[in-house]
């Protein structure tokens, strides 16, 4: 057997062994975290986005309640403020950072809810029970979005750190693992209930 | 059958290609026969599914009634609406009836429920789920309805939760669960027949006419200006016309004709109104249902993010 003939074989064994070892599958797999923490994020922005909204109405039948509007806004403006790149996503205090502003919004946002009881003014407005629901929505998407970006990076993180990929990520991509993104308030990773009554 | 089969979780390990790299391991030398023992392992190892333990009822059809809410004919008869809802704008839309949620929220249950059923088309995730779990302790019974992705433009959260809160849940509440599916799925049918222009500003009549009955003030204006037309104007202008040319009598009973016409008009406008809610009237679109061919309904591949809202039945 020529050598030529011998490279010949060794070739294609070489390839395969090398997308054993996850030359392609790590991208992939880191990829498609980052795509999840994309739709993480817009989730998050949809939120934002519905909090003037809801302000606004509740400034028009409820303003005595200043207080609460004011640590809403103010919340929303601490949670803009903390942004997360994709490439930060393998610092789990940053990650940690940004879950925390969101839960504060998160909490702060709870306290709108029995407003609709205490004002009749609200109640009557079918406009804020609509941006009740469109909230309620938003916060199940963001729940979703959540878990589905922790699955995968659960699956990136398997993958690196297992074997034959563990092998390619360490020599070709010196990839580190993704943190996982927790809500921290307790409760807040469940979508909060509102009663329409 | 309460205890309908159940979806299996995927399972299994396939090793397709390793006995040939067996083969060819033997045939090399020692270098070759290490090669092939190290892919060999490395594609034992690359092999793992997790499984899931959450279990869906099976996708029997575009109405599944696991929980056994509606008869035989109640199940023909909401199929060929959702049959026609697919022919006509290519969405899916299923309705369910869930026995068991164990344990999950609705909210939580109907996204999975939805890309476990995978419905609605994969490049588009067009597909839209309504169900309710009437084993669950009251107000957590639902409705849900779950809306895919590429939908959630056209059902927005406002109008499935206006559907779903005011609109179903009463009705169940006060016992009927027919009617309660009936009036749901012809307003989602309707909904989503609709581009996202024209769906908000349906969106906003139904929160409106939801709230108050306002949509029949208005066909009553409509009714009313329609019969002072041809009750009063029609007939003046018959009268300075008509007399020059031909004789009173005949124009009286052209006048009478119209007359019965406008009362036509009116009692349709009226009884169109009743049953609709909100003015407008249009409705139609369900052409002759279709026939609907009942097999082999499956979906197809859609996927769910938590669109939609739920009810307090």
């Amino acid at each position: 057997m020529t050598l030529n003939r011998r490279l010949a074989f060794i070739a294609p064994l070489a390839a395969v062994s090398l997308a054993g070892c996850g030359i392609n599958t790590i991208p992939t797999a880191e990829e498609n975290a980052k795509a999840k923490w994309a739709d993480v994020q817009a989730a998050y922005q949809r939120r934002a986005n519905l909090i003037p909204n809801l302000t606004a109405t509740v400034k028009g039948a409820a303003a005595s309640e200043r207080g609460i509007l004011t640590e809403v806004t103010n919340a929303r403006a601490r949670a803009g403020s903390v942004q997360l790149s994709a490439a930060d996503l393998t610092d789990p205090a940053k990650v940690q950072q940004f879950a925390n502003a969101q839960a504060g919004l998160s909490s702060a946002l709870v306290q709108l809810r029995p407003l609709q009881e205490a004002y009749p003014d609200l109640k009557s407005q079918g406009n804020f029970s609509t941006l009740m629901a469109q909230l309620e929505g938003t916060e199940n998407r963001i729940n979703i979005t959540i878990k589905d970006y922790n699955e995968a990076v659960q699956a990136y993180n398997t993958r690196i750190r297992t074997f034959p990929d563990a092998i390619g990520a360490k020599i070709f991509y010196g990839s580190k693992p993704m943190a996982t993104y927790a809500a921290t308030t307790p409760g807040a990773e469940n979508a909060p209930t509102v009663d329409f009554k | 059958m309460p205890d309908s089969p159940v979806i299996p979780a995927k399972a299994g390990i396939q090793l397709p290609w390793r006995r040939r790299d067996d083969k060819l391991a033997s045939r090399f030398d020692a270098k070759g026969g290490v090669w092939g023992a190290i892919l060999g392992l490395l594609l034992l190892l690359c092999v793992a599914l997790p499984a899931h333990a959450q279990t869906f009822p099976p996708l029997s059809g575009r109405v599944v009634d696991a929980a056994n809410l509606f008869t035989a004919e109640e199940r023909v008869r909401f199929d060929a609406k959702l049959a026609a809802v697919e022919a006509s704008t290519g969405r899916q839309f299923v309705i369910a009836t869930i026995p068991d949620l164990q344990g999950y929220p609705l909210e939580d249950y109907g996204y999975r429920l939805g890309r476990a059923w995978g419905i609605g088309a994969t490049d588009k995730d067009n597909g839209v789920i309504m169900f309710v779990a009437p084993n669950n302790p009251a107000g957590q019974r639902g409705p849900r309805i779950e809306v895919g992705y590429g939908l959630e433009p056209i059902l927005t959260d406002a109008f499935t939760s206006t559907v779903a809160m005011q609109v179903m849940t009463p009705m169940l509440r006060a016992g009927d669960k027919v009617g309660a599916f009936e009036r749901g799925i012809d307003l989602i049918a309707e909904q989503i027949a609709l581009t996202p222009e024209e769906a908000a500003k349906r969106t906003a009549e139904l929160a409106a006419a939801a709230k108050k009955d306002d949509g029949k003030v208005n066909g009553g204006a409509f009714i009313f200006w329609i019969v002072v037309f041809f009750v009063v104007i029609l007939p003046m202008v018959g009268a300075l016309t008509g007399r020059g040319r031909r004789g009173r009598r005949h124009s009286s009973g052209l006048g009478e004709a119209l007359l019965w016409t406008a009362v036509n008009v009116a009692s349709s406008a009226m009884s169109d109104n009743d049953s609709d809610g909100w003015g407008g009237g249009g409705g139609g679109g369900w052409g002759g249902g279709g026939g609907g061919g009942g097999g082999g309904f499956s979906g197809g591949g859609g996927s769910f993010g938590g669109g939609g809202a739920s009810g307090g039945w």
